[in-house]
């Protein structure tokens, strides 16, 4: 690990479930402050991909290193007990397709549970830090309400902030807009934008190819399992290079064209 | 009438003694089988067929034995394989037994539809095991499972009522010496009914105070 800015190194990540093959030898590496967008066709591996990085599904084959330090294997080369394993997942959030908040907190409860249980930080400090990090997503007054009384905007919007409130190297998002109707995608893009404005470090599966284009400084495009292209967003929008990808863009066209955002 | 009523009134640190035996028995077997049912869900839920099907037996095999009859083997027919419990100890062995297999089925039902992402959440954010359960998995599940483990209560209590057979001084058990003593039949068991409705009207509060926090969060 020379470099020290590098924030998640995937190297040669494998991952089958039965005789499906969903990730075949795929490698990404994070520096600090990219957001990396990964696309793909549905079934392509983009979401088991997000979930062997915090070990959520069990890679095959393959090294996941978190700032430097391997995810999953301990330093004798066993896999990690609970304790471990538990202690380098504090560090890498996750926001999910569903929002997954917990429906018997408040909002305010949401963010505070994990910091306050699992990292063992003080509740004042972590109360005050919740707070600001609601009026960020500005939802300061649904601090008290339960997550079933929000919209889904709002819900994913509290999903992020509570991701935040761990103050984690890496956030992952799990196709974040795609269980939103359609105009409630925008005021979670635009929390999403300020978090890559901010250099906040970011690997992100989503079909937004809108908001790929313009906000992520780098895309990873699956197909089928494999790692098939990655570059800047501009190459790979407008000089793709290979056909499965241009095909993929042909289809989303009118996404990025028509500027959802 | 009135009469009846007027020696019932004068047996009533008997009735009431009963009545609190039947609260203590209930209120024991139904935290006891709650959590003996908390043991023997995730056996119910396992992939393991050796474990899965054990556990399943004794559920479904619990579920088909008329509670007088458990009763009267725990009791009665123990001793004849060596096992000899007071009536006290019989009596709280077999509620809880054989209400641990409905607590269990609940628990189990309540579980499976728990949705997978909030769990899911609670992993990647880092808890594990034992905090992860009574933080994350349990408080929904007994939201959602309360009102299910409120009637089973209620069936707990009235349960209990068999136990007069081995004679446990419980509430039916105090009404029918009463009975017997004064003959006075009608008044002495309307008396116990009531006892037992007011028990049962406690419970319902529960219920509904239950209810009502999980209204919110839903």
């Amino acid at each position: 690990m020379a470099e020290t800015n590098k924030v998640l190194d995937v190297a040669g990540v494998s991952k089958r479930f039965g005789a499906n093959e969903v990730l075949s030898d795929v490698s990404l590496q994070v520096d600090k402050g990219e957001t990396v967008c990964v696309l793909g066709p549905s079934g392509s591996g983009k979401s088991t991909l997000l979930r062997c990085i915090n070990w959520l599904e069990r890679p095959d084959a393959g090294q996941i290193y978190l700032n430097g330090e391997r995810v999953g294997i301990n330093n004798a080369g066993i896999v990690m007990g609970d304790r471990d394993l538990s202690k380098i997942r504090t560090r890498i959030g996750m926001v999910f397709q569903h929002f997954a908040l917990w429906p018997h907190l408040t909002v305010l409860q949401n963010l505070m549970e994990a910091p306050v249980q699992v990292q063992r930080r003080p509740k004042a400090e972590v109360r005050d830090e919740a707070l600001a990090l609601l009026a960020k997503v500005g939802l300061s007054e649904k601090c008290d309400a339960f997550p079933a009384r929000l919209s889904g905007g709002q819900k994913q919007r509290v999903g992020v902030a509570r991701a935040l409130a761990m103050r984690p190297d890496l956030l992952l998002f799990d196709e974040p807009t795609s269980a939103l109707d359609p105009e409630l995608v925008g005021e979670v893009l635009v929390v999403m934008r300020e978090l890559a404005h901010e250099g906040m470090t970011m690997v992100i599966v989503t079909h937004e190819m809108a908001f790929a284009r313009d906000a992520a400084t780098r895309v990873l495009f699956l197909d089928r399992g494999k790692a098939v292209e990655t570059g800047s967003p501009e190459k790979f929008f407008s000089n793709p290079e290979t056909e499965r990808a241009r095909q993929f863009i042909q289809r989303y066209a009118g996404d990025v064209a028509g500027g959802r955002r | 009438m009135i009469h009846d009523f007027g020696i019932v009134w004068s047996e009533r640190s008997l009735l009431l003694s009963g009545l609190a035996n039947t609260a203590i028995l209930s209120a024991l077997s139904a935290i006891a089988a709650l959590l003996l049912g908390f043991l023997v869900t995730p056996a119910l839920m396992s992939k393991r067929p050796a474990i899965f099907g054990l556990a399943r037996l004794f559920v479904d095999g619990m579920r088909c034995v008329p509670f007088l009859l458990f009763a009267y083997i725990i009791y009665y027919g123990l001793p004849s394989l060596g096992l000899r419990l007071d009536n006290w100890s019989s009596g709280l062995a077999a509620l809880i037994i054989y209400n641990t297999a409905y607590m269990a089925e609940i628990l189990r039902g309540a579980w499976a539809v728990q949705p997978r992402e909030p769990i899911e959440a609670g992993i990647a954010f880092g808890f594990s095991e034992l905090k992860l359960f009574r933080r994350i998995i349990l408080p929904p599940l007994l939201l959602s499972a309360g009102p299910v483990i409120g009637n089973q209560m209620i069936q707990i209590v009235k349960d209990s009522a068999f136990l007069t057979i081995i004679a446990l001084p419980e509430l039916t058990h105090a009404a029918s010496s009463i009975q017997s003593r004064h003959y006075i039949p009608f008044a002495a068991f309307i008396t116990a009914v009531f006892l037992y409705w007011g028990l049962c009207l406690v419970i319902e509060a529960g219920i509904s105070s239950i209810g009502r926090v999980a209204e919110a969060r839903r």
